[in-house]
């Protein structure tokens, strides 16, 4: 077929010089893509956003004269819908496929091919506008936005312009710990549904350019946020909010790296206490929540130098690109006046109904979401920091509540799994899916410990059998002769083997060396294999010391 | 099932010679049809003789092919109707398995052995499809059109690709970068367009039958130029899936026969919905054959209460008074049917031009973006991306298209949009409505197809308004997206023979099942006037 057309003599434009970074004019929406060879292997826990302190580049004049200004950040989000097939054809997309393998007459814009909607584009989307608590329109339609550029086949983009599918509407989170802590509320604009396009890949000495279509047509949610964050962090942080939120809905697995969830920002500064935005500054290339979150304190402190120096004029409104190499933003284009992109009503397409009882329905099948949860969580009285973290994944978050559900105290199973669990998993680089221990069991764990049954000591070895093998609390115990000791008289035996083949340390302990007592408890444990109560063998063991032979 | 229904008497494909029946008066008009021309007899299914013919083993579907395939050959250097012709092997191999098939007494399908021409802008699978334009030249699609699916697995055998204005943007057939075809009933005259390719084919029998696309008339006004019945389907009742779209929420595609039995044989087996169409229709698709009753079984009045609306405004000025006179007498001849003819108004009638032509151009403009010498067709050869987009549409498009492409372009505009797209879907949605009250009243509209008969080649080319208020007659009809029938009903002065004039027919949506019953009493009860152009007039023998 004509897979993997090149275009013959195609110079790159000047402007598409910057080399980690694959992109499309006009559009107004950039498609960061990582030049990343790297193979996805992250589990989403190591997703969690790691936002580091920004780093202090900038000049000590904008530093003085930062704090007479504030910041104004928007955010327009892409979401990557996880359909089986496309948007408008029954291809399937998967991240990687060899180029133009994944690809029909439809997704190819051959002449005569039509689209014709996947109804399930419609239930996410529908799922989205409700967990963002927007207001949705029962009566929208598609439209056609125009424009030309080798990565889209029809030479429009069906999308949605004057009746999005979802509109108003909010998001609330909890800033980290480490950042200050807070909850915060951040307006939704709207959401969107439209299909993604294709990519171009460029040779290496940049003489021609391929394009592969498997992405074309994959659906897409557009969200766009109001202006209402202010720093980098929030920025940051409401976009790992969506990444949650999406995720928890099962929309979307969300992947920054793989293009999954795309993140432009608009940035602008206004001195404090003036009503009008300054002049916006829209930003791309930006694939991590830490570059988000670094960029707009780059741009934030760039915008505020010239301003103190008396050259606000010289922010104009451009789109610039983070490089994250140099970590500083670059002029990418200045904006040639506003775009036209001719939108008129998809004819193709007839227009989006929805009922209200379809609504309804997909209202109660909607999962407990991240915000709800965190708030569930706090009220079981866990601190903010275990909060988040157990809320921030949905699978851990999910492991969590089932655990408990099978009856284990709340803060113990929170500090299991934050604990030895989460060291496991980030050792051996596996999500809380593929290790082998099973909620039950650390539930069963938890008991046994609490109950007695084992020490905590011993149970720490059965957790990272279980961890690695899988298996029973129970089966481990009994297979492993690990049940503790706690009969007295049994315990009182070993005490005395111990202090009987130890006089010298005996007697140095009576002689007031009472430090002495770890060794001996020590010693006590080890003859028993791990298996004494710690209570009750300090107890026999003082009583034992203190007694005046 | 279709042949069991007026099972025909002889193979012939031709109006036989037969004594006339004394239905009614005969519609002439203007010029009485030519003095040497024998007493004729109504036209009938061709599909249907063929059917019999086969089924009875007269003939086998081989010779069917064979002797369209020669006629085609003798008469296409005169016409030009076709871009493409199929390779008379593939063609003679299918027919050949066809005749196997029926040999071992296999079920074969209503279309079986039926020569079909396909316009060139509906795709079939590794045959050109051009849309007649330079940008495509060369161009093989990977898939069959569905209606060009459906007909295939019916037993249809494509002949090839037809005739037409560049994507459909025209009305002659002289937008076609590639060929202007002639009109069989006078070769220095145009066919009409778009889908001129098409009617010319069918009108010289070089096939049986043929899909056209209709957008704003090309299936009705050509087959009004070439005397063959045209019928444009209600939007939706066929997919378009396959056809390369002109202007998506207008287009159809057409069917056109020498009979109106044909079309709707035609118009059933492309019927339906398509998954692959989300604007076609999943309304049931009835039994358009059934209608096609003999006349020997006609009753005296066999339209009796139908109530038919002579819309006004189309016998206006402008209109050619041979054109009025052949619809007037059309219009005595549905009476002596026994249909009650009114004269009705629809006032928004003069408005549908320039809303067809705002609204036509602004989907076009979109439309035809893919054709941006990136993945198919021809692609220039440029140093740098914006070059390549322009020189490959630069070259590749002809004037009309991209004249359209700007119009379209313009009245997309920020800025122009509420002035010129958004109030065109504003008449558009006034249109819909007084047709929908006119139908509420009468239960078929009548006009003429064409406010003129087949014009010269050349005549009206540099003056593109001219032509475009040729298609006053067809435009509103896309417009309220209603299905349409046009047939032959008398003639003009022109050309050695006259020149047909077709009588359109427009129904409720999805009614063409009255259109079609309509149609073949008026068309079995038409006197007089026989439409086989001069061109093949002679050749009687085959």
């Amino acid at each position: 077929m004509m897979a993997s057309t090149i275009f013959r003599g195609i110079q790159n434009h000047p402007l598409l010089l910057y080399q980690t970074a694959l992109f499309r004019r006009k559009n107004g929406v950039f498609y960061c893509t990582m030049k990343s060879t790297e193979t996805q292997t992250a589990t989403q826990e190591k997703q969690k956003p790691q936002i580091k302190n920004p780093p202090r580049t900038q000049t000590k004049t904008s530093d003085k004269f930062s704090k007479d200004y504030e910041a104004v950040i928007g955010i327009e989000t892409h979401v990557q819908l996880n359909t089986l097939t496309k948007a408008f054809c029954g291809c399937p997309y998967n991240y990687g496929s060899p180029p133009n393998t994944s690809v029909c007459p439809i997704c190819m814009g051959l002449p005569g091919a039509l689209p014709v909607l996947n109804s399930k584009v419609i239930e996410l989307a529908v799922k989205v506008g409700l967990a963002l608590n927007s207001k949705l329109s029962l009566n929208s339609k598609f439209d056609r936005k125009q424009y030309f550029y080798p990565d889209l086949p029809k030479g429009y983009q069906i999308s949605q312009f004057d009746v999005p599918i979802a509109s108003g509407g909010y998001i609330d989170l909890d800033l980290p710990v480490e950042f200050g802590g807070g909850h915060r509320r951040f307006g939704i604009t709207r959401v969107h549904m439209e299909e993604d396009a294709g990519k171009l890949l460029h040779s290496e000495n940049e003489s021609y350019s391929q394009v592969d279509l498997n992405r074309a047509g994959v659906p897409l949610l557009e969200i766009v946020s109001e202006p209402d964050m202010r720093t980098g962090i929030e920025a940051a942080e409401y976009a790992a909010e969506l990444q949650r939120l999406v995720r928890y809905l099962g929309v979307s697995n969300g992947n920054m790296q793989e293009g999954s969830l795309r993140c432009d920002v608009n940035v602008s500064i206004r001195p404090i206490g003036q009503a009008q935005f300054g002049t916006k500054v829209e930003i791309k290339n930006l694939n991590s929540f830490s570059s988000v979150s670094r960029a707009i304190d780059f741009e934030i402190s760039r915008q505020v130098l010239l301003h103190s120096q008396g050259q606000g004029d010289q922010i104009t409104q451009e789109t610039r690109l983070w490089e994250e190499g140099a970590q500083k933003t670059v002029t990418m284009r200045k904006k040639e006046g506003l775009a036209d992109y001719r939108y008129f009503p998809e004819p193709d397409l007839p227009g989006v109904i929805l009922t209200k009882e379809y609504v309804n329905s997909i209202r109660d099948s909607l999962p407990e979401l991240p915000e709800v949860k965190r708030r569930r969580y706090e009220k079981m009285g866990l601190s903010m920091q275990d909060v988040l973290f157990l809320a921030n994944d949905v699978n851990v978050a999910e492991f969590f509540d089932a655990t408990i559900a099978k009856g284990a105290d709340v803060k113990l199973a929170a500090n299991w799994i934050m604990g030895d669990i989460a060291a496991y998993m980030k050792n051996e680089k596996l999500t809380i899916n593929e290790i082998k221990l099973i909620p039950q069991e650390l539930a069963e764990l938890i008991a046994s410990i609490k109950g007695g049954t084992i020490s905590g000591k011993i149970g720490k070895e059965i957790l990272f059998e279980l961890l690695a093998k899988g298996g029973t609390v129970k089966g481990l115990i009994k297979e492993k002769d690990l049940v503790q000791i706690v009969d007295p008289m049994e315990i009182e035996k070993i005490v005395d083997k111990v202090l009987s083949e130890n006089p010298k340390q005996l007697e140095q302990y009576r002689g007031g060396k009472t430090k002495l007592q770890g060794y001996f408890a020590g010693q006590v444990m080890k003859l028993s294999k791990g298996k004494a109560n710690p209570g009750l063998l300090n107890k026999i063991l003082l009583e034992k010391l203190n007694a005046q032979s | 099932m279709l042949a069991t229904l007026q099972p025909p008497r002889t193979l012939s494909r031709f109006p036989l010679y037969l004594t006339s029946r004394p239905v009614t008066l005969c519609t002439l008009t203007a010029q009485s049809p030519p003095s040497t021309s024998p007493p004729s007899q109504p036209p009938h299914s061709q599909i249907l003789s063929i059917r019999h013919s086969l089924l009875t083993r007269q003939v086998t579907a081989a010779q069917l092919a064979e002797s369209h395939l020669s006629r085609l050959r003798l008469t296409e250097p005169h016409l030009k109707s076709f871009l493409h012709v199929s390779d008379s092997d593939a063609v003679l191999r299918q027919a050949a398995l066809l005749d196997q098939r029926i040999a071992s007494g296999e079920e074969v399908g209503p279309l079986a052995g039926v020569v079909v021409g396909v316009k060139d802008n509906i795709c079939t699978a590794d045959m050109p499809s051009t849309g007649g334009s330079r940008v495509l030249e060369g161009y093989r699609p990977a898939y069959d059109a569905t209606a060009v699916r459906k007909i295939k697995e019916l037993g249809g055998i494509v002949v090839g690709k037809t005739n037409l204005d560049e994507f459909g943007m025209g009305s002659t057939t002289e937008a076609s970068a590639f060929q202007v075809t002639a009109n069989p009933w006078d070769v220095s005259r145009v066919p009409g367009g778009s889908s001129g390719g098409s009617a010319a084919a069918v009108s010289a029998r070089q096939c049986v039958v043929s899909l056209g696309s209709d957008t704003g008339g090309s299936v009705r006004q050509p087959a009004s130029f070439c005397g063959v019945v045209g019928l444009k389907p209600t939007y939706g009742r066929v997919s378009r899936y396959g056809l390369m779209a002109y202007a998506s929420s207008l287009d159809v595609i057409g069917c056109f026969g020498s009979s109106v039995a044909d079309t709707g044989i035609l118009l059933h087996a492309i019927s339906g919905h398509d998954r692959l169409d989300a604007t076609s229709s999943k309304r049931e698709v009835p039994d358009f054959a059934s209608q096609f009753a003999s006349i020997n079984l006609l009753e005296s009045k066999p339209l009796k209460g139908l109530r038919v609306g002579v819309i006004r405004e189309t016998l206006d000025e402008g209109v050619d008074t041979g054109v009025i006179s052949a619809i007037r007498g059309a219009a005595s001849h549905l009476e002596e049917l026994g249909c009650s003819v009114t004269e009705i108004s629809l006032p928004s009638f003069s408005l549908g031009l320039p809303a067809y032509y705002i609204l036509a151009s602004s989907e076009s403009s979109s439309n035809l973006s893919r054709y941006d010498g990136v993945r198919y067709g021809n692609q220039a050869v440029a140093d740098e991306l914006n070059s390549l987009y322009g020189d490959s549409r630069a070259k590749g498009f002809g004037p009309e298209v991209k004249m359209r492409i700007l119009m379209g372009t313009y009245g997309l505009s920020a800025g122009y949009y509420d002035a010129y797209y958004k109030r065109a879907q504003q008449v558009r949605t006034i249109i819909r409505k007084s047709f929908k009250t006119a139908l509420d009243e009468n239960d078929i509209l009548i006009s003429p197809a064409a406010p003129s008969a087949a014009y010269k080649i050349g005549e009206k080319i540099d003056d593109p308004l001219a032509m475009y208020a040729g298609d006053i007659m067809t435009v509103n009809v896309n417009l309220a997206g209603l299905p349409a029938l046009v047939l032959p009903c008398g003639f003009v002065e022109g050309g050695t023979a006259g020149l047909p004039v077709g009588l359109q027919m427009i129904g409720a949506a999805f009614d063409e099942e009255k259109l079609l019953k309509v149609g073949h009493i008026f068309e079995q009860t038409l006197q007089n006037c026989r439409f086989v152009p001069p061109l093949i007039e002679d050749d009687a023998a085959w």
